[in-house]
C-alpha cells in the first residue's frame, strides 16, 4: 500500500532539464507557480500552460508518471473544480432554485484546475530531474544568505537529506510492523475513526522505537566518517551555473514578460 | 611501522546514571598489539565485549582506565579524534542505517567530503573505492534498491574512500543472507590482500574467523586466546565450555580422533576434512 508514491522520486536521465542546475530549477520553480496564478486571462493561461508542458516533455520522462502524480490530487482538483463554479458572478447561464451557473463560475473551474494541474506537474518536473543530494545542496546554498540570522542552514539542509533517505527504509518498517501486528491478531481494519486510530498505537510505538535505534547507528556511522558540523566541508558534486541555465533563465523571463504585458492588456477574467 | 594498534591495559564500564560503579566491566584488562596488514579476527558469543572494543579503536567509546594508541596517537586526545576516524574505520552491522545520502556515490563521498577534500579528487576515490568492492556500475542507484549484501559493501567504499589504513568491521555479515555474507567476506579478503589494509574482523561465524590469519577470542572482557586460527580452533573443549562454536569440519575430525582415529589435529574447512578423511579411508 505504501510502495506507490511518486510524489519526492528522482528519475535519473539525460536531459535538458535533467543538466540544468538544481538553483536554477528551484528559483524557477518558485516563479512558475507565482506566474501561473498571476496569469488572469485565457491567453496568459495558455501561454503558461503551454510552456510548463514544453518543459515536462523536455524532461524526457514518460508522461505516465506525471499522470500517476496528478492522480494523486485528482479528487481535489476536481472538488475545487466542482465548488468553483458555482462561486461566481456575472451572466446567468442556467439556475435551478439557489443554485445558480454562471459565466464567472466556469471561468473561474476552469481556471483552479489547470492552476492546480500544472502547479503538479511543475513541481514534478523538479523533483523527478533532481537529485536528493543535488536538491538540498541547492536549498542549501539558496538559503545561506538565512545564515546571518544565526539560522542553521546546514543543519536543516542534512536533515532534509536525511530524511529523504529514511523514508523508504521507515515505509518498509511500518509494512513489516503491520504484517507482524496483524500477525498477532491486530485488527486494523474494521470499527470507527477513534477505533482504527487507536489500533494505530502498536504500530506507532514499534516505528518509534526502532527510528531512534537507527538515528543512533546512523551518528555513530557519520561520527566514523569524520563528520563535524559541515564546518570546512567540499562536496563532490559542485553546482555551476552554465550557459543552459542563462539560457532557462532568459526564457522564463520573455514567458514572464509575456504573461505580465497580457494581463495589462485583456481585461482578467478572474480575480 | 609495528605495533599500528596498541591496546594497554584498557578496562571499560558503560555510565550508569544513579548507580554507584560496581566492578562490573565489560572489558576487563584488555591487551592488544595489532601490527600494519594483518587480518584479525575477533570472535566471542554475545556480551563477550567484541563490539565495545571495536568502538574502542576509533575513539567512539574511551577506556575507562588504560590506552589504546593508534599507530602512537591516543585515542583519549581530542586533537588526533579527526586523524584517528581518518586512519581507522569502522563498518557497524546494519547496513540501512549507515548509508546517508540518497544516491550510492554521494554516499561514498560522504566521508571524504567532511574531510574537505577537492570536489575532483573525491571523485576520483569515489569511483577507485567503487571499483574495489565491485559496485562502480550501480553507482548512480538508489540504496533502497540495493540487496544487504550490496549495502554493505557500500558501506565498506564510504569507508575506504576516506583511505583509511585500517578496516573495523562490526559484524558486518550479521545481517546477510549467505551470498551477501560471502560478498563481503571476499571484498574484505581483497581489500586485505591487495590494497594491504588492516582488516579488523568482529564476527561470530567461526567459519570467517578462520579466513583471517590470527583470531582473538574474547571471553567475558577478556583475551581467551590468540594465535592462527590453526593454534585456536584446535582447543575445541576450552571454546564449548565458552559456550563458541568450532567450524563443523574441525569439530566433525575432533570427535573422529577422539574415537581414536589417526587424525590431523586441526582442520579448518570441508577441504582439508575430505582430505584428512580419504588418507584412512584409503588404507
Amino acid at each position: 500500500m505504501v510502495r506507490n508514491i511518486t510524489l519526492g522520486q528522482f528519475i535519473p536521465g539525460h536531459s535538458v532539464i535533467h543538466r540544468l542546475d538544481a538553483r536554477t530549477k528551484i528559483l524557477l520553480l518558485i516563479a512558475y507557480i507565482v506566474f501561473i496564478f498571476c496569469a488572469a486571462n485565457y491567453i496568459s493561461l495558455l501561454m503558461m500552460t503551454a510552456v510548463s508542458l514544453a518543459v515536462v516533455l523536455a524532461t524526457k520522462i514518460k508522461f505516465r508518471l506525471y499522470l500517476k502524480s496528478l492522480k494523486v490530487i485528482l479528487l481535489v482538483v476536481l472538488l475545487t473544480g466542482i465548488l468553483n463554479i458555482f462561486n461566481g458572478s456575472g451572466r446567468i447561464l442556467w439556475e435551478l432554485g439557489l443554485i445558480k451557473i454562471t459565466e464567472g463560475g466556469i471561468n473561474n473551474a476552469i481556471f483552479v484546475t489547470v492552476r492546480i494541474a500544472v502547479l503538479v506537474l511543475i513541481s514534478s518536473v523538479l523533483t523527478f530531474t533532481t537529485s536528493p543530494s543535488d536538491l538540498t545542496d541547492a536549498l542549501e546554498k539558496i538559503l545561506k544568505p538565512l545564515s546571518i540570522f544565526h539560522i542553521k542552514v546546514h543543519e536543516i539542509a542534512m536533515m532534509m537529506t536525511i530524511a529523504l533517505r529514511f523514508i523508504p527504509v521507515l515505509l518498509e518498517e511500518t509494512d513489516k510492523i503491520m504484517n507482524a501486528q496483524k500477525a498477532r491478531g491486530a485488527d486494523l481494519e474494521s470499527g470507527n475513526i477513534f477505533y482504527r486510530i487507536k489500533a494505530l498505537i502498536p504500530i506507532l510505538i514499534p516505528l518509534f522505537v526502532s527510528a531512534f535505534r537507527r538515528a543512533n547507528d546512523l551518528a555513530t556511522a557519520m561520527e566514523c566518517r569524520c563528520y563535524n558540523g559541515g564546518v570546512n566541508r567540499t562536496r563532490m558534486k559542485v553546482l555551476c551555473f552554465s550557459g543552459l541555465d542563462l539560457f532557462g533563465l532568459i526564457f522564463s523571463m520573455i514567458i514572464f514578460v509575456g504573461v505580465i504585458v497580457s494581463n495589462l492588456c485583456i481585461p482578467a477574467v478572474v480575480r | 611501522m609495528e605495533n599500528f594498534i596498541q591496546i594497554n591495559d584498557v578496562y571499560f564500564q558503560y555510565e550508569e546514571n544513579g548507580k554507584d560503579p560496581s566492578d562490573k566491566y565489560v572489558l576487563n584488562g584488555i591487551n592488544l598489539n595489532i601490527d600494519k596488514g594483518e587480518f584479525v579476527a575477533i570472535v566471542g558469543h554475545n556480551g563477550s565485549g567484541k563490539s565495545t572494543l571495536a568502538k574502542h579503536l576509533n575513539s567512539i567509546y574511551l577506556p575507562t582506565t588504560g590506552d589504546v594508541l593508534i599507530d602512537g596517537m591516543n585515542t583519549k586526545d581530542d586533537n588526533k579524534l579527526f586523524a584517528i576516524r581518518k586512519k581507522v574505520g569502522l563498518v557497524l552491522q546494519n547496513p540501512d542505517n549507515q548509508i546517508v545520502a540518497g544516491v550510492v556515490e554521494d554516499d561514498v563521498a560522504f566521508g571524504c567530503e567532511n574531510l574537505g577534500i577537492h570536489p575532483r579528487e573525491i571523485r576520483k576515490r569515489v569511483y577507485e573505492a567503487l571499483e574495489a568492492v565491485d559496485m562502480y556500475e550501480y553507482r548512480k542507484s538508489s540504496p533502497d534498491k540495493l540487496s544487504g549484501g550490496q549495502k554493505q559493501r557500500i558501506a565498506i567504499a564510504g569507508i575506504i574512500a576516506m583511505q583509511p589504513e585500517c578496516i573495523v568491521l562490526d559484524e558486518p555479515t550479521a545481517m546477510l543472507d549467505p551470498q551477501g555474507r560471502e560478498e563481503v567476506m571476499s571484498t574484505i579478503q581483497k581489500l586485505n590482500r591487495e590494497q594491504n589494509i588492516t582488516v579488523i574482523l568482529i564476527t561470530h561465524y567461526m567459519e570467517e574467523a578462520v579466513l583471517a590469519d590470527r583470531v582473538i577470542v574474547l571471553d567475558l572482557g577478556t583475551v581467551f586466546f590468540d594465535g592462527t586460527p590453526r593454534e585456536v580452533f584446535a582447543q575445541v573443549e576450552p571454546l564449548k565450555k565458552r559456550r563458541l562454536d568450532v567450524p563443523q569440519a574441525t569439530e566433525l575430525v575432533h570427535y573422529l580422533k577422539g574415537c581414536g582415529y589417526p587424525l590431523p589435529d586441526c582442520v579448518l574447512n570441508e577441504e582439508e576434512c575430505v582430505q584428512a578423511l580419504l588418507k584412512i579411508l584409503k588404507r
